[in-house]
């Protein structure tokens, strides 16, 4: 029975690809399998098959996704690759297009984790230059968890024990399972918004990879990456590693990890209290200290202008001037004497004593005293005293006579 | 310079750090010294005073009917283990 209307080859085949990429499940998949046949054409293209017990999908992995990847498997390996389902038009099959690949040991959260690192780290959500410093004295923490177990109880431990003057606001959230991601978004969106906190710590206990996944989602990490407070993690274990810690400004090994980073040590604040106080003390002292001896150093100083020293060098002064003066005096007087003494030596000689010696005479008058120059002042019969060299002796003038000629002598 | 007595720690125990350094740094009158020293001593009392005195205090925050959010005392439930 001869048909009204038929399709060609390539509409067929045109339709079913189109059935296959309007699919969401085929155009974003990962599928686990093991390699077989697998090839590298000249060109660099790569084709396999993935198979298991029942089945096997031709899978193939263009040159330029192949030489980004850090894995290329070989055949017998279990692999886990992720891609999209596709119509191969030339030969009417389907195949799986791959870009990305991973051996299948790691898991597929692992390669979840592993692109989602890698893109959040492309866009610089971890870039250093961007962490922030924690406030050293936190007046208020924010904290994202579970407000139930261990972890809030183990962080309010810490805290209190550390740095009680720190108001804690716990913002309650699950912490696992599908609902746990918009929760925690919401609690450090609210935190920044209507609170005073002034850090954020988010935190989970240790837990399988599975149930770490919250602070492994994009959400999460963009609320943390878009928080205007800094924000610590402290998630799981000190071996794990979560997204979250990654864009986190400070990654804490653990919960309570988180809190002993948040807040300043009150032992060593009071430590750091003491040593400011001694120093005080010391300086003061110090400086009292050197006071003192600047005012002993003045005292002295003062001592040494004062009259009192003035008065006694005064009186040394005049000591010296004294006995100096009565030096010079006696020399003086020393020198006068010897003077006088030559003088007199020089008297001598002119003394008409002097004259005695050599044979001359004095003659005085006995009753007037005078000394007889001239005949006329004697008579015949006057007492006279004649003086010569070693004595005297008395006379009685006999006669007096003028020698005629003595006025022509 | 405010009452000792209504710093909060933080601006305690910063004012009492450059106090110290106010004295080291020297160039000061023997009143300005003491002046210094008495409160620095003053500073260093109040921040441990402080420290003594303070408690934790921990709410929670939770979303009002209203679509905001608001802050309630925390209790902490009994948790086995």
């Amino acid at each position: 029975m001869p048909h009204t209307h038929y399709f060609t080859v390539s509409q067929v085949t045109n339709y079913i690809k189109e059935l296959f990429e309007i699919d969401l499940v085929l155009q974003d998949l990962w599928v686990e399998g093991e390699v077989s046949n697998y090839s590298r054409s000249a060109a660099g293209h790569v084709y396999f098959t993935l198979k298991d017990k029942a089945a096997s999908i031709r899978c193939v992995m263009w040159r330029s996704v192949a030489e980004r990847q850090a894995y290329l498997p070989s055949n017998g390996e279990a692999v886990i690759a992720h891609g999209r389902i596709s119509i191969y038009e030339v030969q009417g099959t389907y195949q799986l297009y791959i870009d990305a690949i991973q051996p299948a040991g790691l898991g597929i959260l692992y390669l979840q984790f592993e692109a989602l690192k890698k893109r959040l780290e492309a866009e610089g959500l971890f870039a250093p230059e961007r962490k922030r410093l924690l406030p050293p004295f936190p007046r208020c923490l924010g904290v994202v968890t579970s407000p139930t177990g261990a972890v809030i109880r183990d962080i309010l431990h810490v805290l209190g024990r550390r740095y009680p003057l720190v108001e804690v606001i716990l913002a309650p959230t699950l912490v696992q399972g599908d609902e746990a991601p918009q929760q925690i978004v919401a609690a450090i969106e609210a935190l920044n918004k209507h609170t005073d906190a002034e850090a954020i710590i988010v935190a989970r206990g240790g837990g399988s990879l599975e149930e770490l996944w919250a602070f492994n989602d994009e959400r999460v990490a963009r609320a943390i990456h878009s928080s205007r407070l800094p924000v610590i993690s402290g998630i799981g274990h000190e071996t794990d590693f979560t997204i979250a810690d990654f864009v986190a400004d400070v990654r804490a090994p653990t919960p309570s990890a988180a809190a002993e980073i948040a807040v300043p040590d009150q032992g060593k604040l009071r430590e750091t209290v003491d040593l400011h106080c001694n120093r005080l003390v010391a300086l003061m002292g110090r400086q009292i200290t050197e006071r003192h001896s600047a005012l002993e150093a003045q005292q002295r100083a003062l001592g040494r202008l004062s009259p009192q020293a003035k008065i006694a060098s005064c009186r040394q002064r005049i000591d010296e001037l004294t006995r100096s003066a009565s030096a010079s005096l006696a020399h003086q007087l020393a020198l006068q004497q010897e003077r006088l003494r030559g003088r007199l030596l020089r008297l001598q000689s002119l003394s008409p004593f002097a004259t005695l010696d050599r044979g001359y005479s004095i003659t005085r008058h006995l009753r007037t005293g005078e000394i007889v120059k001239s005949v006329a002042q004697v008579a015949a019969g006057d007492p006279i005293e004649t003086q010569v060299s070693d004595g005297k002796f008395d006379s009685t003038v006999d006669w007096t006579a003028r020698p005629l000629f003595a006025e022509g002598l | 310079m405010s009452e000792v007595e209504k710093l909060s720690f933080e601006e305690a125990f910063k004012e009492l750090e450059g106090t110290v350094h106010r004295l080291e740094g020297g160039g000061l009158t023997l009143d300005e010294s003491i002046a210094l020293f008495e409160r620095g001593m003053r500073l260093a009392k109040h921040c441990g005073q402080k420290l003594d005195e303070a408690e934790l205090k921990v709410s929670q925050l939770v979303s009002s009917d209203r679509g905001g959010y608001e802050t309630i005392p925390f209790e902490e439930k009994e948790v086995s283990g």
